[in-house]
């Protein structure tokens, strides 16, 4: 796992690309972690960007946006894009939103 | 800011019910920071309860919905004050009121609607209102265009013991 100087950790296997979010995920720290994402998929273009959400320990709605913002972002580019290792507390807030339905959730980490 | 935490309690906002077992309001200032304390502050008042995890969880979510709320619909782009009132009732319920006096909802009811959301470029989800009705018992919703908003929540925490958690 690699972390660059402005704090996102991220790992890059084959084509694919999994950034580790972590801690918070609310309106005030969702506009921070969008740009660094972005710009790590801009940089990378993988085949397949993947959310892991195993170290977030919380999330509202600002991180569903977040997502589907992510998902939209990867689609244009036409890099494949699933979540990976919600807690059940986050797995709570996706199911809210029909988030399975939208893109993939694998239940274990996979790189 | 020191004037905000020392503003006082206006007589209407004065509480006259006797049933109240605890109460704490806090007032601060409409900044994106604050989402954190004010999730905060309600899970160390609801931990009085011994409430389960998915309880704790579902009150920050809840708390951070409404605070997110005033923060980016109420205020907009300006910095006004958001109160927040926690209050312990009989029978393990919790009524959480988030007050701002910014620019109010024109349409509560289309505002409450899943995915509505004012700011599409923003990547809103629109989920805001329905997080707090899903994840909690109750959720009203007062707005008087251009006076502010209260959103008032409650949640009756289980009786679950420790092992069987």
């Amino acid at each position: 796992m690699q972390t660059n100087e402005r704090g996102l950790r991220w790992l890059e296997t084959g084509g694919s690309l999994t950034v580790y979010l972590e801690g918070d995920i609310d309106h005030h720290s969702a506009q921070t972690i969008r740009s660094r994402i972005d710009t790590k998929l801009f940089l990378t273009r993988p085949e397949e960007l993947v959310l892991d959400l195993s170290r977030v320990n919380f999330m509202d709605s600002a991180g569903l946006g977040l997502i589907l913002g992510r998902f939209t972002k990867a689609s244009e580019l036409g890099v494949g894009f699933r979540l990976s290792s919600p807690n059940r507390h986050i797995q709570k807030i996706l199911d809210l939103a029909g988030m399975e339905r939208i893109v993939p959730i694998t239940a274990a980490r996979s790189v | 800011m020191d004037n905000l935490k020392q503003a006082p309690v206006p007589e209407e906002q004065k509480s006259t019910d006797c049933r109240i077992l605890n109460e704490c309001r806090i007032a601060f200032p409409s900044l994106s920071a604050n989402e954190g304390y004010a999730r905060a502050c309600a899970a160390a008042f609801c931990a009085q309860l011994d409430p389960t995890a998915t309880e704790i969880s579902d009150i920050k979510c809840a708390v951070s919905e409404g605070v997110t709320n005033a923060i980016v619909h109420g205020y907009k782009d300006s910095i006004g004050e958001i109160i927040m009132t926690l209050r312990m009732l009989p029978d393990r319920v919790v009524k959480i009121e988030i007050r701002d006096k910014g620019c109010g909802i024109e349409d509560v009811s289309r505002a409450r609607t899943p995915l509505f959301t004012t700011d599409p470029a923003g990547e809103r989800s629109g989920m805001g209102f329905t997080v707090m009705e899903s994840f909690m018992d109750s959720l009203r919703v007062l707005s008087n265009p251009g006076k502010g908003t209260k959103i008032t929540m409650t949640k009756k925490f289980s009786l679950i013991p420790r092992n069987r958690r």
